[in-house]
């Protein structure tokens, strides 16, 4: 059994690198292939990420063991749940718009795009899962979130960086574009495979 | 009639949502691992995407413009919780298999896009239609890229073992391999677009697919592309 203390760092290294949720587990795709393309946008994205995920698993968490569980209202976890990363995107916006202009100068953009990313539901949606092997207190979820938008930004920097070599491969005509970029996001993806199993042994 | 025919057809082909249009990766490569998963999660999304069509397309002149975007998902998020309801209940092991991927249906990229493109503009009839055709489109796509995947990578079809044990290429059914076959899908389709002299580049999200994106309505680069345009 892993002691207590450990498991905070057990669960950020596993999400970031053993579960990583874009190279292993096929979480927010769309915006790994669509916006790794500039480095500048990779950096916008995944830091709105990060924020976006922290704040929504501590809030999902908040909500659904202070007002939902009590109610017995955990199976519409869907609906509220994705009205309230909705509902706090926008908030994040207009605070950071008010506040901090250079912050959202650099997130602005990708904000919005963040509502539909569907890595972000899925880490609110697991961390409360009763069948997912443990259940996690408040840090651990937040620590969840916060791990899992962590991965995403060095998947998606990692394939920025992939993608500026590929630019200047000749492949075959059919495979120009995106095929030859989801071939070489297999290849990425399949360093990710190194990890199995490392975490337990690193942290057990 | 023949209208509704080609609406149907659109989505089946021309407009592919998975294959031209390039919408909801994440399931496709999640999903297309075994053949029954595949068709559940095809029929799941089909469902969801006829009645979210249906309602909105009903809906179209009572949702206020600037709030159109949550009014969708929540929409389309009460359809998904039917579903999964519906499959807990009656189909344990489609549910467990299906897993993350059967709520996040709520976000699926094809869903909230046909919403914005096609049920907001159109009558519930043809809402319908087009709802139809995309979710057979999927289906399609989904279930042809898990023959060659379960075959492939685990031997068997439908559970059936084809090819002897010993002889799989395991890495097919794992995270590469769903990344690898997508693309390769992808590639077999430009090539026979190009012999029948058809030219299509694949290109998604900010590469320049705004068309086939679903939040290019609230996404400020997509505006400013539109305004570059006119």
């Amino acid at each position: 059994m892993t002691g207590y203390f450990a498991r905070i760092p057990l669960l950020l290294f596993t999400m970031i690198f053993t579960e990583n949720y874009v190279l292993v587990q096929f979480l927010g795709i769309c915006p790994f292939l669509g916006v790794s393309q500039k480095f500048s946008s990779c950096i916008g994205m995944s830091g709105a990420v990060i924020f976006v995920m922290t704040l929504a698993s501590a809030a999902t968490y908040a909500i659904f063991h202070a007002f939902m569980i009590p109610l017995g209202l955990g199976y519409l976890s869907t609906i509220i749940f994705i009205v309230v990363i909705a509902a706090l995107v926008q908030f994040v916006e207009i605070v950071l718009k008010k506040f901090m202009k250079g912050l959202y100068n650099a997130l602005g953009v990708y904000l919005p795009l963040i509502t539909t990313n569907c890595a972000v539901l899925a880490v609110t949606l697991l961390n409360v899962d009763e069948s997912v092997a443990q259940t996690y207190n408040f840090l651990e979820s937040c620590a969840n979130g916060f791990g899992a938008g962590v991965g995403f930004a060095l998947a998606l920097i990692l394939f920025c960086g992939v993608r500026k070599t590929l630019e200047r491969a000749k492949p075959p005509k059919a495979f120009q574009g995106l095929p030859i970029t989801l071939i070489a996001a297999a290849l990425t993806s399949m360093t990710f495979m190194g990890f199995t199993g490392m975490a337990e042994n690193l942290f057990g | 009639m023949k209208k509704k025919l080609d609406i149907l057809v659109n989505g089946i082909f021309k407009e592919n949502p998975v294959l031209i249009l390039l919408l909801g990766c994440c399931s496709v490569l999640a999903v297309s691992v075994t053949v029954e998963g595949s068709l559940g999660m095809g029929v799941a999304l089909t469902f969801v995407l006829v009645c979210s069509n249906v309602v909105i397309s009903l809906l179209r002149n009572i949702i206020p413009d600037k709030v159109r975007i949550p009014c969708y998902i929540v929409v389309i998020a009460t359809f998904v919780t039917i579903v999964q309801m519906v499959v807990e209940a009656f189909l344990p092991a489609l549910y467990s298999s299906l897993g993350i991927f059967l709520p996040l249906i709520v976000v699926n990229c094809i869903v909230l896009g046909r919403a914005e493109m096609f049920a907001n503009k159109n009558t519930v009839g043809d809402s319908f239609f087009d709802g139809l055709g995309m979710g057979i489109g999927y289906t399609m796509v989904i279930v042809g890229i898990s023959v060659v995947r379960e075959l492939l990578g685990n031997g068997t079809l439908l559970g059936f073992r084809i090819i002897p044990e010993g002889y799989q290429l395991g890495i097919i059914t794992q995270t590469p391999g769903g990344f690898f076959c997508f693309g390769c899908a992808i590639a077999i389709l430009v090539a026979a677009m190009a012999k029948k002299g058809k030219k299509f580049e694949p290109t998604m999200g900010c590469d320049g697919g705004c068309a086939g994106c679903a939040m290019s309505a609230t996404c400020t680069d997509a505006k400013k592309k539109e305004e570059a345009k006119v």
